[in-house]
């Protein structure tokens, strides 16, 4: 193709610019025809999706891609940098987002009314800040993109459920600004010590510093921000209350992705940022991020065991499985962190099909409590048995991806000498049987009589295919693990860990 | 109507005033490049004249001004003008928004002026859009003339 060759050294900086663009376009689109939006939303996802599968495949081919932007050199100019980890989170929102924006199409006319334009609208931008997140090489130009990333999720959230989803929202806004606050303080701390925003050049330039106190408090500020970005145990409150009000495509999105790109900041701030010797041995920060971890890991199980409304058990059950996310991070040994990394993937992919499949039903019915689904396997077959494999998958039945992570995560416990953390993970699967086998029981195993005149009544085929798509890649993955961990999380936890591999420039 | 509202004092005054704080808008927008001032200064200026017009002669009667749907647009079009500028840069075989690659003149610092002036002016409209927005939004409507049709 000629026009590729143009246009392929650009693809970094169109990660962002692409779904920005159409993000303001929406309102004309919408302008002249009130149906358009939702084909527009999913061609630009589509185009990014082919975009960030291309900057993955280019940096296993040939290494770290560099975009200058403004044709500045860095340190003075904002960099764009992929490197493995986050050209693997961008293809990961990338494809989620585009799953999402598919299934979108009927449950946003119905949960949004005369709306759906500016949801879409800030759909767009919500993925523009996760993609600037995750992309940029500047420590500043992150914030900015954190920020955008955050208020279009207050926005989200607050066209959910009327009155509650303001609520949520408003809560959600304080945590926020407070996480938000913590890390600009953490930025303005490195940039007063080292007097650079480039995140390369700081990673250099800190080994000399850090003796001083001012890092160190820039550490523990960037932990806690971090934290409540992606809902740690003790700092998760604003979290279940969001997701549960929330708008069912919205919920998808942000249960899907806010919390992989605050685990993804984390992990890059800590490893690419800081060096791996600073936070595993200096300071311990690992250390008690794994503690931390473990503790979300059982609370987060067994507060969503009381929950009746299915959004917010799911909600709770994020919790956990974050928990499980940066355990593998916190573990700091090569298999706890490829299962860490690749949890990433996994409960991105179960989440969200969970969360679709939790509108898909009420979209359909109405309920979200999960004592009334009785019969609802006779009524949508599809949509259940998407249910079934996604929950299964986050139990960690073998032959799914969720067995497959936790089996990394085990041995990385065994590994790390920390027995401990393998029973809280055998304990937490346990728990996940015990709050997922209820909903089994309302769905499949209702009385006849109540279920005999129950009729099919399946959802919308929009919502049927990307919800199939991703069960089918729970189980394919459950399999096919060896394609992610060799190509890219295998080199990508030696860089991480500083064993060798550089993981930028 | 509130007093504030009917006072001639105030209602001329802000009639004169409004022109002259939108030509200090421009002037902020145009000297971005060049000396303080920039994009979302000089659009935060342009919305806050419109704003003021709202606030004395009305809702309705700001609304005649600048509609909703009108005022949707300009928030479209002016990020496209800033992402435009980006991608031609692109096009003309510089990074995104190295101003320098556009041969629009032969003297490459004066085409990074114009271009980043350019930016300055799509910043600007959309920041003067969702000033009025957010403004018009949080107005409790007034007459039947202002309520939001969607």
């Amino acid at each position: 193709m000629i026009g590729f060759d143009l246009i392929a050294p650009h693809l970094p900086v169109l990660t962002v610019v692409v779904p920005l663009i159409a993000g303001f376009l929406t309102p004309i689109i919408g302008w002249i025809d009130r149906r358009l939006p939702w084909y527009w939303v999913v061609l630009a996802m589509f185009v990014v999706l082919l975009i960030a599968g291309n900057n993955l495949v280019t940096v296993i081919n040939s290494g770290t891609i560099q975009y200058k932007l403004g044709g500045w050199d860095p340190p003075f100019g904002i960099e764009y940098v992929i490197d493995l980890l986050n050209g693997f989170v961008c293809l990961i929102i990338a494809f989620i987002a585009f799953m999402v924006s598919i299934y979108s199409k009927e449950s946003v006319k119905k949960e949004v009314p005369g709306k759906t334009t500016p949801f879409y609208a800030v759909f767009l931008l919500l993925i523009t800040g996760l993609m600037g997140m995750t992309i940029t090489g500047d420590i500043f130009n992150f914030y900015v993109f954190l920020e955008i990333s955050s208020l279009t999720a207050y926005a989200l959230i607050a066209m959910g459920d009327r009155g509650d989803g303001v609520v949520a929202s408003f809560n959600y806004l304080i945590m926020g600004t407070v996480a938000a606050s913590f890390i600009l303080l953490g930025i303005g701390y490195l940039y007063a010590v080292t007097g650079t925003l480039n995140m390369a050049d700081m990673q250099n330039i800190l080994p000399g510093v850090y003796e001083s106190k001012v890092v160190l408090a820039a550490l523990a500020f960037f932990m806690v921000g971090f934290s409540i970005k992606v809902g740690l145990f003790p700092l998760h409150s604003w979290l279940p209350d969001a997701y549960t009000h929330a708008p069912s495509t919205a919920s998808a999105l942000i249960a899907g992705l806010m919390t992989k790109v605050g685990a993804y900041a984390m992990i890059r701030f800590m490893f690419g940022v800081f060096t791996p010797d600073f936070v595993i041995n200096t300071t311990q920060m690992t250390n008690i991020l794994a503690w931390a971890a473990a503790l979300a890991i059982i609370v987060g199980s067994v507060l969503a065991i009381a929950q009746s409304d299915i959004k917010r058990m799911l909600a709770y059950s994020s919790i956990s499985q974050i928990g499980y996310i940066l355990l593998g991070v916190g573990l700091a040994n090569m298999i706890g962190m490829e299962g860490g990394l690749l949890h990433l993937l996994n409960h991105a992919l179960m989440k969200c099909a969970l969360f679709l499949v939790a509108g898909a039903i009420f979209y359909k019915t109405g309920i979200r409590n999960l004592y009334q689904f009785k019969g609802l396997g006779k009524k949508m077959p599809v949509t259940t048995t998407v249910f079934l494999i996604a929950a299964l998958s986050m139990i960690g039945v073998p032959g799914t991806v969720g067995f497959t992570s936790k089996w990394y995560l085990a041995l990385g416990s065994v590994d790390a000498g920390q027995w401990i953390f393998v029973f809280v993970i055998l304990l937490s699967s346990l728990l996940n049987i015990v709050y997922f086998w209820r909903i089994f029981d309302n769905i499949w195993f209702g009385h006849p009589h109540e279920i005999e005149n129950i009729k099919r009544d399946e959802a919308p085929l929009t919502m049927l295919v990307p919800m199939v798509i991703l069960a089918v890649l729970c189980v394919f993955f459950g399999f096919f693990a060896y394609y992610p961990v060799h190509y890219v999380i295998e080199p990508l936890s030696e860089a991480l860990l500083g064993l060798g591999g550089v993981l930028s420039r | 109507m509130s007093g504030i509202q009917e006072s001639v004092i105030i209602r001329t005054v802000v009639r004169i005033m409004v022109p002259f704080i939108q030509l200090f808008a421009l002037y902020v927008i145009m000297h971005g490049a060049s000396g303080p001032g920039g994009g979302f200064q000089g659009g935060v200026i342009f919305g806050a004249a419109i704003i003021l017009y709202a606030m004395i002669f009305g809702i309705s009667e700001g609304k005649k001004k600048i509609s909703d749907s009108f005022d949707r647009i300009l928030a479209s079009t002016g990020l496209t003008i800033y992402a435009a500028t980006g991608l031609a840069c692109i096009i003309f075989g510089g990074m995104f928004l190295q101003y320098s690659a556009v041969p629009l003149l032969p003297d490459t610092a004066l085409v990074s002026k114009y271009l980043i002036d350019l930016v300055e002016i799509g910043i600007g409209i959309t920041v003067l859009a969702v000033m009025i927005s957010l403004f018009f939004d949080i107005s409790p409507p007034e007459s039947e003339a202002g309520e939001v049709e969607e």
